[in-house]
């Protein structure tokens, strides 16, 4: 999706608002066959649209269906119990839970991922590049549930001796203490998702990053700069936007992340100080431990849960758009 | 403590104002062998800490020596360099992990029998049985996704890029970026309310089909557009003076020129929806007899298998060796979809004229 | 016209993979009685004699309970050894996904943990033309509450000190209270690490109704499938416990007994009787066996005696039922559905459950169920 900038010279139809477009398309829609064609264009358009509404309305309805019958508050209450008579749940702890799974998952995916994407870039050895970005593009591409079973079985069971360490030097952070449960919490989930949304944030950066115009690079070199220093005055604040777009799109799957979490997660309806200690829980893990004995009033209310979610991400993909179609206009300028 | 004391020494011996070229390799052995010794020594017994030590011993070890010897900037330069190779190393660890422990554990019992024989019969505790009908039920349901979700996908990106302006077009753009974000079991849900429920069809692969295809409709529109936006106008522009009809440009000039680059996307979608098994869980349904019919009763499929021998087996290790064995032919598939998009992409790569 | 033959080449590609994915159709094999491990041929002499096929024929779909999954994946073996025109296909979905799936009309039979519930059967009316849905019970199964303490291979807990432990009121092995009750283990200093069900669950509804109907005091919960005591850990399924207990060092948990395998050690209950009931399927049998009927008409829901005065009888029990129409079931399915339950309700199938460390249903109400069965219509 990067690469578009290299052709911005070009004036493709970036803006299909333009006055060449707009020719075209009306000249073109006199004849039967460019009728037909572009009637089936806009229908699959709308078609899409259709769909979308279909499934926006089907959401906000059952959703709305379970909310009404929420004895407990749906934003605050620390509780999912839906059997009950009256029901009580809300999504406090899945939010807590969701977010800062998702942050750990950031901080720690965010800066390796630029790492790597650099090493390939600037610093790996043309023969080890090629087939290193090979490999990360297939890990990018492999299912979530293998990520589940390899963390669940080869993962956590390693975590055991770091979170020991955690806590004895970093215990008095509160945040970093243990309690000794087995090692399945929110920073396990952090670590298994850093893993998952490496590959993606690496890919994407590593496009933008070889997109640096050669002409900056080989100024500041010329100017006796070091490589780290072409790197941080030409690479970084050219690739700056495009990093945080694929840090959004990884921020993207990892907020939706089922299978993986509810292999390695424990979940427990309450928040707990220490990043450590087992409980917690996201969205999409509890859908996914919920769903199966869910009466239909438990399924509306799971519903509703998907419904945050659905709308968390959509934020986060919006930003990300957003700084993305701002970043075509800052590279079209230095082009 | 001691490994400042060591690497002191051996830079004194430097009079350069550069460090020699085996310097780095020599802070990394001399870090490994410091880390392993404290980690002896203190007794951890994990060796992801033994890692962590040696990284930060080397970082620091490179920082000090070359800031001594070299001067500030080229300190700099060097911990740049020396962090970026700990990122890739520690992003290495894991993700090489993740594949030799699928393809060692895998390989148990992955053999012409696993791939050729359902789980007809056979106990989830027991040996035996294979994933056939999962395989085959996985490449159905994509292919029928596929089949759904490709022309529509394309011919929405064609509308946008070719034709579109106003607002449905803006509409079809902004919605087709909440569509990404659709969790898969929503998508799920949505495909048994509206299709099991209320029009009363059973489970089926295509019921399965369906919610891939909204989960895939998306990524091709998105995809489709980039490629579409790559061709360059001077190509439509020649060809429509000389007075082929716009479709005709599309159909003849504009689709074959990215037609590689389209190929790519798509593949990478379809490996994309083949991990998914929330929304197979709810629709398709699973069954360990084969079904070579999609459109009635439930099939088998491949991500929901491994989830099963993972989660209903008492954890036995017969199980297991199946679920990991399942897990690398599907790794293996989605290999294989990547290698041929690469393939496709490298062989019909547009050519920009750059 | 270079780019169009490349087209035609792609094309030609895409129909070879067609052709080799439907040529793959061909190959596979649902026959899977060559492979496996020795047991399935000695025992498959034994199965054909009580299953009578009759006119069944095609795919039987059911879902539902997977506290039962080890002991219908039995059956289904034998069972499909003797009629080989059915495929039963049963997902372990859970109960309540069962049911509803059941209640959809997707599937011919459901099984669950709990009786249905009076709107549940109102609901079963639709889909049962003429009939409604009935409780069959099935297989019993203990539920075995299992611990990995190092050094203590046998442990004696009352229902009190359980509930204690699993509501966080007791946080330490080496506790009075387990002490008292277990004079001669040596106990360590060590944190209790107490797993409960993250999904819900039939299983944490039957522990925990024991639980209130035992030790209302130190169990203040009105129970149902979730989870509702605070703290603790969890994990998915009552095979992700069992794996934490496995790998877990202080840790406890409840699941089926068929889950207790490869070395976990299970608590001794102290019941009303003298000495404490260890979990086994004998044991459970015979608390079962005091099981009273409560269905009414064909309906046979149970309610368990959770504090049986008999010597060994082990009283955390649960009950797995079948749930079909009495009168109503699809006429393709019901020759299917009729023969596979009445197998399993026969003394052959009731003896497999055994092996499969279930307990079989006392013989007064299996007679009854098998009755009903052969009304089914």
């Amino acid at each position: 999706m990067d690469t578009t900038t290299q052709h911005n010279d070009a004036a493709p139809p970036l803006t299909p608002t333009g006055p060449g477009a707009h020719k075209r398309a009306t000249r073109g829609a006199t004849r039967p066959g460019d009728r037909i064609f572009l009637g089936l264009s806009r229908g699959s358009g709308i078609l899409l649209l259709v769909i979308m509404a279909a499934i926006a309305v089907f959401l906000t309805y059952r959703a709305a269906l379970a909310i009404n019958k929420d004895d407990g508050n749906f934003l605050t209450t620390f509780e999912w119990n839906t059997g009950l008579l009256p029901p009580q749940f809300g999504i406090a702890v899945l939010a807590f839970g969701t977010v800062v799974s998702s942050i750990v998952a950031m901080a720690l995916a965010v800066p390796v991922a630029v790492g790597i994407a650099l090493f390939l870039t600037h610093y790996a050895p043309r023969k080890l590049s090629g087939p290193i970005a090979y490999v990360i593009d297939l890990l990018a591409a492999v299912p979530s549930i293998v990520y589940g079973l390899w963390g669940a079985l080869v993962l956590v069971p390693h975590l055991n001796g770091l979170y020991g360490w955690l806590d004895d030097y970093f215990g008095w952070t509160g945040i970093l203490s243990w309690q000794g449960g087995a090692p399945r919490s929110l920073l396990t989930v952090g670590i298994l998702l850093a893993i998952m949304i490496l590959p993606i944030i690496t890919n994407v950066s590593r496009e933008v990053f070889r997109q640096v115009p050669q002409m900056h690079e080989e100024a500041a070199l010329a100017l006796g700069a070091t490589r780290w220093e072409v790197i941080r005055m030409s690479v970084l604040p050219f690739g700056r936007s495009g990093v945080i777009s694929a840090s959004m799109l990884g921020l993207g799957r990892a907020l939706g992340e089922t299978m993986a979490v509810a292999t390695v997660l424990s979940p427990t309806f309450d928040i707990k100080a220490s990043l450590l200690d087992p409980g917690g829980g996201t969205f999409a893990q509890n859908i996914a431990s919920k769903f199966n004995e869910a009466t239909e009033f438990g399924q509306d209310a799971l519903i509703a849960s998907g419904l945050v979610l659905f709308v968390i991400t959509l934020l986060v993909n919006g930003a990300a758009r957003m700084i993305i179609n701002r970043r075509k206009e800052y590279s079209g300028a230095n082009a | 403590m001691s490994t400042p004391a060591v690497t002191d020494k051996r830079a004194g011996s430097l009079r350069g104002a550069s460090l020699p070229k085996w310097f780095p390799l020599a802070v990394v052995v001399g870090s490994v062998a410091v880390a392993v010794a404290i980690g002896l020594g203190a007794g951890l017994d994990s060796k992801v800490q033994w890692g962590l030590i040696a990284a930060v011993l080397a970082v620091l070890v490179t920082y000090v020596v070359a800031s001594r010897v070299e001067g500030r900037r080229q300190a700099k330069d060097r911990i740049a360099t020396s962090l970026v190779w700990v990122c890739f190393l520690v992003a290495v660890v894991p993700l090489a992990s993740l594949i030799w422990a699928t393809a060692k554990r895998g390989v148990k019992v992955l053999d012409g029998y696993f791939l050729s024989h359902s789980m007809a019969g056979v106990a989830d505790t027991e040996p035996g049985g294979g994933i056939y009908h999962a395989l085959l039920g996985t490449l159905e349901q994509v292919g029928l996704a596929t089949l759904i979700a490709v022309p529509i996908g394309v011919l929405t990106a064609i509308y946008l890029v070719e034709y579109g302006r106003g607002g449905l077009a803006k509409a079809v753009t902004f919605f087709v970026d909440v569509m990404t974000g659709i969790p898969s079991i929503v998508a799920g849900l949505f495909v048994l309310s509206f299709w099991i429920l209320i029009l009363k069809m059973g489970y089926s692969g295509f019921a399965g089909s369906l919610a891939l295809a909204i989960l895939m409709m998306p990524v091709v529109v998105r995809s489709t557009e980039e490629m579409l936006k790559l061709v360059p106008n001077e190509l439509r522009e020649a060809s429509l003076a000389l007075g082929v009809p716009k479709w005709r440009t599309i159909l003849k000039v504009v689709l074959p020129t990215s037609i590689g680059g389209i190929a790519t996307g798509v593949m990478l979608s379809i490996a994309r929806i083949t991990g998914e098994t929330a929304p197979v869980l709810l629709l398709v349904w699973g069954t360990n007899f084969i079904n070579t019919n999609p459109f009635k009763d439930p099939q088998g499929s491949l991500p929901l298998y491994i989830y099963q021998q993972y989660a209903n087996s008492s954890g036995s290790g017969a199980a297991y060796d199946r679920a990991w064995a399942a897990a690398l032919t599907l790794i293996a598939f989605v290999m294989i979809l990547n290698l041929v998009a690469r393939g496709i992409a490298r062989w019909k790569a547009p050519k920009t004229g750059r | 016209m270079k780019l169009q033959r490349k087209n035609r080449r792609a094309l030609a590609l895409g129909v070879l993979a067609a052709s080799g994915a439907l040529a793959l159709t061909a190959c596979g094999s649902d026959n899977n009685s060559g492979k496996d491990g020795g047991g399935s041929s000695s025992s498959a002499a034994a199965a054909p004699g009580s299953v009578k096929c009759d006119s069944a024929k095609g795919q039987l779909q059911a879902s539902g309970s997977s506290a039962q999954k080890n002991a219908i994946d039995a059956w289904v073996k034998q069972y499909g050894q003797a009629c080989k025109d059915v495929q039963i296909n049963y997902n372990p979905t859970g109960s309540g996904a069962g049911i509803t799936a059941f209640l959809q009309g997707q599937t011919a039979f459901a099984g669950s943990d709990s009786p249905l519930k009076p709107e549940e059967i109102d609901q079963s009316k639709k889909v049962c033309s003429g009939g409604q849905a009935i409780d069959l019970p099935m297989v019993g199964g203990p539920i075995a509450v299992g611990f990995n303490v190092p050094g203590v291979d046998s442990l004696t807990l009352d229902p009190a000190t359980i509930a204690k432990i699993f509501n966080g009121k007791i946080t330490n092995w080496n506790d009075e209270a387990i002490k008292k009750l277990n004079p001669s283990a040596k106990l360590p200093d060590l944190k209790i690490q107490a797993f409960h069900r993250s999904d819900e669950s039939g299983t944490t509804d039957n522990f925990t109704k024991y639980l209130i109907a035992t030790a209302k005091s130190d169990w203040p919960y009105s129970g149902g499938k979730a989870w509702q005591a605070k703290g603790g850990q969890s994990a998915q399924g009552s095979s992700g416990l069992a794996q934490q207990v496995k790998q877990t060092s202080g840790a406890i948990s409840y699941f089926e007994l068929s889950y207790a395998s490869d070395g976990i050690k299970t608590v001794d209950l102290k019941t009303g009787a003298a000495t404490p009931a260890k979990a086994t399927v004998e044991n459970a049998t015979k608390a079962i066996a005091s099981a009273q009927v409560v269905g009414t008409g064909q309906d046979m829901a149970l309610k368990l005696n959770y504090e049986p005065k008999e010597d060994g009888a082990y009283p955390l029990t649960l009950v797995t039922y079948e749930i079909a129409c009495d009168k109503g079931n699809k006429a393709d399915t019901l020759p299917a559905v009729k023969s596979f339950l009445s197998y399993i309700a026969s003394e052959d199938g009731q003896k497999q459950l055994t092996g499969a460390s279930y307990a079989p249903i006392p013989d007064e109400i299996i007679t009854k169920v098998r009755s009903t069965i052969s009304g089914l219509s």
